[in-house]
């Protein structure tokens, strides 16, 4: 329980996807223009990153490297990059089906996620803290800590990209330099959240 | 092999090298060129690796596009970049281990890379595999150029050497110039990118009203 609790902290925060790892990068930077949108994103990859993971992480451990004698670890891409594309194509129709508003809300973000190197490198992370020793904070030894990881490190990406649109939507009052504005300036920002966020790297639980 | 090297062909190649560049203007594949770039060397392997990538996946994809149904042109365009990376992941593994250690999974990430999703839609579904060939090799060395550029900027001053070798010489050190250490933090790479960025768009300032 101990373990969970300090593995899901630490993936919101020490080892925040967008802050430490710069994973989801791009639609972090093309979506976060206004705050609602930016939250429908945020919530979708959560709820992404809470299927893959778990399923990657069987696929991992009882199928991969779990029959005796076979290393099937070097098929691990292909996999991974299979199961999200599937998964993602799955949520998509049944979200249409059973929720449209949802799926209006959600709509163009879905089919997105899937190229978002967030969910990959989400499970590509958990395919190597496998190995970690036991006692490390990030290790991940059972269906629950890869679900409590998947959770947080969505956690933390939503926090992210909804602080983010928060300051972009202030930053259209401010005059910035032309050849700063837009990207340029978006960059800077991120950097200076990620510095702020650099402060937690210490913490332990 | 003048119709191979005709001015449109070439204006496929140098266009993502300069006004139409992945990273500043297409903002494609961020994540990967602010994780690899604490030092030069991952840095160069990362960008040929990244360029040898989109180079293959464009032609194989062109070659046969034709016969993808359109509605899982995804998943098979996924499938294709999946197998390229894990043959570039081998041969990584066997040749440079030092260096895909350092990699760790931004190798494996090159599959959800933005500029390869990017070229393959909006490029090689559409066009013969030489055409795709040159825009692939444009992207992948436009991609690289600023990684290498962002790498060495951060190792020069991050920890005063170039792939290792020192270049600061130490006589800077005694009269009390210090390293940088915000350099080889993942926020400075942000905010270099930035004011790189910045600086070729004002280049570009004129190119671009057009």
């Amino acid at each position: 329980m101990e373990h969970a609790l300090s593995l899901f902290v630490r993936s919101i925060f020490v080892d925040n996807m967008i802050f430490a790892s710069f994973l989801g990068m791009c639609s972090y930077l093309a979506v976060s223009k206004n705050v609602k949108t930016s939250f429908g994103l945020g919530i979708a990859v959560i709820f992404v990153l809470l299927v893959t993971v778990p399923i990657n992480y069987l696929l991992q451990t009882k199928v991969l490297t779990g029959i005796e004698g076979v290393d099937l670890s070097y098929l691990s891409f292909i996999l991974f990059i299979a199961v999200i594309a599937g998964i993602v194509q799955l949520v998509e129709m049944i979200v249409e089906r059973f929720s449209p508003s949802l799926y209006a809300a959600l709509g163009i973000f879905l089919p997105l996620i899937a190229v978002n190197c967030a969910i990959m490198g989400a499970s590509l992370f958990m395919q190597q803290r496998i190995e970690m020793s036991p006692e490390s904070s990030q290790f991940i030894g059972s269906i629950g800590d890869a679900i409590v990881y998947a959770l947080g490190s969505g956690f933390g990406w939503l926090l992210a990209i909804v602080g983010l649109a928060a300051i972009r939507e202030k930053m259209t009052y401010t005059n910035v330099p032309k050849p700063f504005q837009g990207l340029g300036i978006t960059f800077i920002v991120v950097g200076l959240m990620a510095m702020a966020f650099m402060c937690f790297s210490g913490l332990k639980i | 092999m003048s119709k191979l090297l005709s001015k449109e062909n070439k204006g496929v190649f140098l266009a993502p090298l300069n006004i139409d560049n992945p990273i500043a203007v297409q903002v494609l594949g961020i994540c990967s060129a602010l994780a690899v770039t604490a030092q030069l060397e991952p840095a160069i392997v990362m960008g040929f690796s990244v360029t040898v990538i989109v180079a293959m996946a464009n032609v194989i994809i062109s070659l046969i596009r034709k016969t993808i149904p359109n509605r899982i042109r995804i998943i098979i365009q996924l499938v294709v970049v999946a197998a390229l990376v894990t043959i570039v992941s081998m041969v990584l593994k066997a040749f440079a281990y030092d260096v895909s250690v350092q990699l760790s999974v931004y190798v494996g990430l090159i599959i959800t890379n933005c500029i390869l999703m990017g070229r393959l839609e909006a490029f090689a579904m559409s066009n013969g595999p030489w055409p795709s060939l040159l825009d692939g090799i444009g992207n992948g060395l436009g991609y690289a150029y600023i990684l290498v550029i962002v790498g060495a900027v951060r190792e020069l001053f991050g920890s005063g050497t170039l792939l290792g070798i020192r270049i600061i010489p130490n006589v800077a050190y005694e009269c009390g110039y210090e390293n940088n250490g915000m350099m080889t933090m993942p926020a400075m790479a942000l905010i270099l990118l930035g004011c790189f960025i910045a600086t070729l768009r004002y280049l570009n300032r004129d190119k671009e009203r057009k």
